[in-house]
């Protein structure tokens, strides 16, 4: 046992805590977050000391469409808003390449976005490089995002994160979209992540609670060496939801490593400001286990929920089989395409069952 | 009876698998494939299949006493660009398979009647070609506010060009959507996946319908739209019935038809996953088949 002493305290290194109930939470809130809800939590962030807040369709800039779920206010609005509303903190905007493009990057930067984190599958970095290069044109700070990271060994993750520190990331997360990565499996990319990049940008973790292990893998990503990490307030995010920020701040302090978050302020926020908007807390249940389990991607959960209603056939079966056709981020499309496949089976199998009789 | 005559410009991947579909046409006659380096592969793939070769690019095409009727150019938008005012002086029909657009965005079931005689035509991108005949399908029938396309690739069929440039497809395919599938507004989203064994082309089209019409007339106008492109993609197909959604308030009170398509191809050059290479170089061997059709039977 380790007991922490003032010195250790001053000699570690911090974190930072990008705060995502903004983004990863708009998931989890069917993309409705009005203008009035990004206020009161940017300014409860922000008084807790909280960074970075990304504000942003959960599938990022121009992510409002039929296949994610249309917002209920302009992503450029809601980082207005943000903006307005935040005295110290800075706002990040996510962009997923293959949906939103330059333009829409230009657009947040214009409402006053300083941070760009571009997001692609964890084998395909190569397609973030002209954002890249648009993000530091306008100035902004550079994050990539690494999704699916469980898919890729930590050698293949450590080579695409090289193709987005090139193209001008200062700093590339290990994204568990799955929350499949258990423990170790998160520290090796993590580290392999940094050996290949540590001497020219940072490293970041993004955790979800799928197999509960978000903070636990943040502390394991920081003992690598990543020095910036995840979380939403409440844990409010895709699947069974994000790192929780209060958790993470209440861990970090008592791992005496110093995030700028005052904890009491953060539990505040979580409890007193977000707890009232959100229609249910992320939790662990069925499905959202079968998406760590089984390695899928936490954003689809809402909706294999909405195609199982639609289609009469469980959630749950629907992600089993989205994990086996290794579907990756931006696929919502294919979870219906299930469905249709699992009540087709089902209506043949109903049709065995009556000819058997 | 006679043949129209064609050059290939750009013998990469794409432009192989288009001499493998027009060596079957029978209204096209490929006597030269064009490219820039003496080493290439794709040249000699060309001479191996009986086609005259020059790696002196477009300066050698312009240079012929014989100039072809038509030409197929897939190289790039930069290339293109430049080559397309030559090949217009010289008189010789252009089908773009760059994302140039110089000349007018060409979809063959939809509107190339009206573009035949065009001097330059656009061949927009693999997810508008698999995409926007559903979207005109629907527009045919009601009016269309909006329009959103999802392609799904596998990475391995995803080249160099499309990866540096990822919002030109976007950018493209949407605006295309626009003003040839005939939807008021038009969105475009491209999904690259490595899964193993390769996926095969998927492509999902979204339309707002208005909340009272009539869906069974809908729903037949998308199967005959895609009868029609199967004449020249025979692995185009429905996985399922166009699915049609109730009206709700988000969806500023219109209901939604969702139509999932696959595109195997055809396996010529490229592999059959690579569905969306195949239905851009099928359609271009369309058009350049239609083109000729109409200028030998003018000539006749």
């Amino acid at each position: 046992m380790s007991v922490t002493t003032l010195d250790d305290v001053a000699e570690k290194p911090a974190i930072r805590i990008t705060d995502s109930t903004l983004r990863d939470g708009s998931h989890a809130m069917a993309h409705r977050f009005t203008e009035d809800q990004v206020r009161s939590v940017v300014h409860a962030l922000d008084a807790a000391g909280v960074e970075v807040i990304e504000v942003t369709h959960g599938d990022g800039l121009g992510g409002s469409s039929f296949n994610y779920g249309f917002s209920a206010v302009d992503d450029v609005k809601l980082v207005a808003a943000a903006v307005d509303e935040a005295r110290q903190a800075k706002i990040a905007v996510l962009l997923l390449p293959g949906l939103g493009t330059v333009r829409n990057l230009k657009e947040a930067f214009d409402a006053g976005a300083s941070v760009a984190r571009v997001a692609t599958h964890c084998t395909e970095a190569d397609v973030s490089i002209q954002h890249f290069a648009a993000a530091r044109d306008l100035g902004m700070e550079t994050v990539g995002f690494l999704m699916l990271s469980h898919r890729a060994s930590p050698a293949k993750l450590a080579e695409q994160a090289r193709i987005m520190a090139d193209a001008g990331a200062e700093c590339v997360y290990v994204v568990d979209s799955a929350g499949a990565l258990v423990l170790g499996d998160a520290q090796a990319r993590v580290q392999a992540v940094i050996d290949e990049i540590g001497h020219q940008a940072q490293v970041g973790f993004h955790g979800h609670q799928n197999l509960s292990m978000g903070v636990a893998n943040s502390v394991l990503a920081y003992q690598a060496g990543a020095r910036q990490v995840d979380g939403a307030l409440l844990a409010l995010g895709a699947g069974a939801g994000n790192s929780p920020t209060e958790v993470l701040a209440a861990t970090f302090e008592r791992l005496g490593v110093p995030t700028g978050v005052d904890v009491q302020a953060a539990l505040a926020a979580a409890e007193d400001v977000v707890k009232p908007i959100i229609p249910r807390l992320p939790h662990m249940d069925r499905s959202s286990i079968v998406q760590g389990y089984a390695g899928v991607y936490s954003s689809f959960l809402l909706h294999a929920e909405r195609a199982g209603a639609r289609y009469g056939v469980p959630p749950h079966e629907i992600l089993q089989r989205v994990g086996e056709a290794g579907y990756v981020g931006g696929q919502e499309d294919m979870i219906i395409d299930i469905a249709l496949q699992l009540a087709q089976e089902r209506d043949l199998g109903d049709l065995a069952g009556v000819g058997t009789r | 009876m006679s043949k129209a005559t064609a050059a290939i410009v750009g013998p990469g991947n794409i432009g192989t698998d288009l001499l493998a579909k027009l060596q079957r046409s029978e209204n096209v006659d490929v006597r030269w494939m064009i490219g820039v380096d003496p080493a290439s592969d794709g040249l000699a793939r060309a001479r191996a299949r009986g086609v005259q070769t020059s790696h002196e690019g477009v300066d050698f095409l312009l240079g012929l006493d014989e100039l072809p009727d038509l030409v197929f150019e897939a190289t790039s938008a930069y290339a293109h660009r430049a080559n397309a005012p030559r090949f217009a002086e010289a008189g010789i029909q252009a089908i773009d398979l760059t994302p140039a657009a110089v000349g007018p965005f060409v979809c063959p079931p939809v509107n190339l009647d009206v573009n035949l005689a065009a001097p330059n035509v656009n061949m927009i991108t693999c997810g508008g070609q698999a995409t926007i005949p559903i979207v005109a399908a629907v527009s045919s029938v009601v009016p269309v506010e909006y329009a959103e396309i999802v392609a799904s690739i596998s990475s391995r069929s995803a080249g160099p060009g499309t990866r540096a440039n990822i919002d030109e497809f976007t950018e493209t395919t949407a605006h295309a959507i626009e003003v040839v599938g005939g939807a008021q507004r038009g969105k475009a989203i491209i999904i690259l996946n490595p899964v193993e064994p390769p996926m095969i082309m998927r492509d999902t089209v979204f339309c707002s319908i208005p909340a009272e019409c009539d869906r069974d007339a809908i729903a037949a106008s998308i199967h005959e739209m895609v009868q029609r492109v199967q004449e020249y993609v025979p692995g185009y197909t429905l996985r399922a019935d166009p699915q049609f959604d109730d009206p709700r308030d988000i969806w500023n009170g219109h209901a939604r038809v969702a139509v999932f398509l696959e595109v195997l191809g055809n396996g010529d050059y490229l592999p059959t996953y690579a569905g969306n290479l195949d239905i851009i170089t099928a359609a271009a061997a369309r058009v350049g088949d239609l083109m000729a059709q109409a200028t030998v039977g003018a000539n006749a």
